[in-house]
């Protein structure tokens, strides 16, 4: 390994912007060379892509049913149909 | 980002109630033509549409899931009052957003719960527990102890997925306020990083920083749930 190699302890916390492909050339080049060779990172990597995955596929909750039922309430004050024309 | 917006209001067609609408400018324009006109399945649609992404920004400036719902409510109310003030300068949705952030402002300054969006979130404690990683005056210090290297998850653990959903999302709710907002509205609604920053007013550093966190945070809950292979029992 380099002088400039990365341990363990440092690649964790850059691995988020590993991710976002937001580290410089050199840094991101760094990560991948760590990874080759060190299974535990390569699962930190794996899980952190997983929690990713699980994350996307979260339903974010939406309004309440009242909540929505008095905006069309309002909407209907605020907006009577227009005739067309 | 900026520019891209000008380009939208470059090309503003006509406004109209033309079904089927493309996306983009002439789509927003067409929408709020229909709401204009008090096409109430117009607005129901779009509330379902952008409600779950309010309620996380909203979420950001007050102090629980209630107030929450009253600032996107009010928002609502705004943007069905304030409609004739849609230029198509932005998308519909940002500006959609932008006022939900106002109102959300306001309603956090009123709560005096402000979140100190300026400050980051950084408690000093790395993404991993120390304590997993060799010491001073090991020749492998910062490596990965042997206990503390993680294990792959089984795909039998994976294949859980609606667990795993469940799970994260009721870990996500339990975030340090900044941390949850910053991945809600990245890692869950998938806006980008400069819509976070601009709508939450922080910079793309701090964004990075909450954001790592929240998601190292995320990974270890996970990682104790479903044990740490046959490592640790």
């Amino acid at each position: 390994m380099s002088e400039s190699a990365l341990t363990c302890k440092e690649i964790v916390e850059l691995v988020s912007d590993y991710l976002d492909g937001g580290l410089d050339e050199r840094t991101a080049r760094l990560v991948d060379e760590h990874l080759a060779l060190c299974p535990g990172c390569d699962a930190y990597l794996d899980q952190m892509r997983q929690t990713l995955k699980v994350l996307g596929s979260v339903t974010p909750e939406n309004l309440s049913e009242s909540t929505r039922d008095g905006l069309l309430a309002a909407f209907r004050d605020i907006r009577p149909p227009q005739p067309k024309g | 980002m900026r520019r891209r917006i000008e380009s939208l209001h470059h090309g503003r067609p006509v406004p109209g109630l033309s079904p089927g609408v493309a996306s983009g400018a002439g789509a927003d324009l067409a929408l709020v033509g229909r709401l204009l006109a008090g096409d109430e399945t117009a607005f129901a649609e779009i509330v379902a549409a952008y409600s779950p992404l309010m309620l996380h920004i909203a979420r950001g400036f007050v102090s629980n899931r209630a107030s929450a719902e009253d600032v996107v409510q009010e928002a609502w109310l705004g943007v069905c009052r304030g409609l004739e003030a849609f230029e198509g300068r932005s998308s519909l949705r940002t500006w959609v957003l932008a006022i939900t952030r106002n109102v959300g402002r306001r309603r956090g300054a009123v709560e005096a719960k402000e979140l100190p969006w300026s400050q980051i979130d950084d408690d000093g404690n790395g993404a991993v527990d120390p304590a997993r990683f060799r010491g001073p005056g090991d020749p492998w210090c910062g490596g990965w102890t042997e206990v503390g290297a993680p294990v792959p998850w089984s795909p039998e653990q994976l294949a859980l997925d609606g667990e795993a959903r469940r799970l994260v999302t009721r870990y996500l709710d339990e975030l340090p306020d900044r941390q949850r907002t910053v991945v809600a509205l990245c890692d869950v609604d998938g806006l980008g990083v400069d819509q976070v920053c601009e709508i939450l007013g922080i910079s793309p550093g701090n964004q990075r920083v909450l954001l790592h966190r929240g998601r190292a945070r995320l990974r270890q809950l996970l990682e104790d749930y479903y044990g740490r292979g046959e490592v640790h029992p």
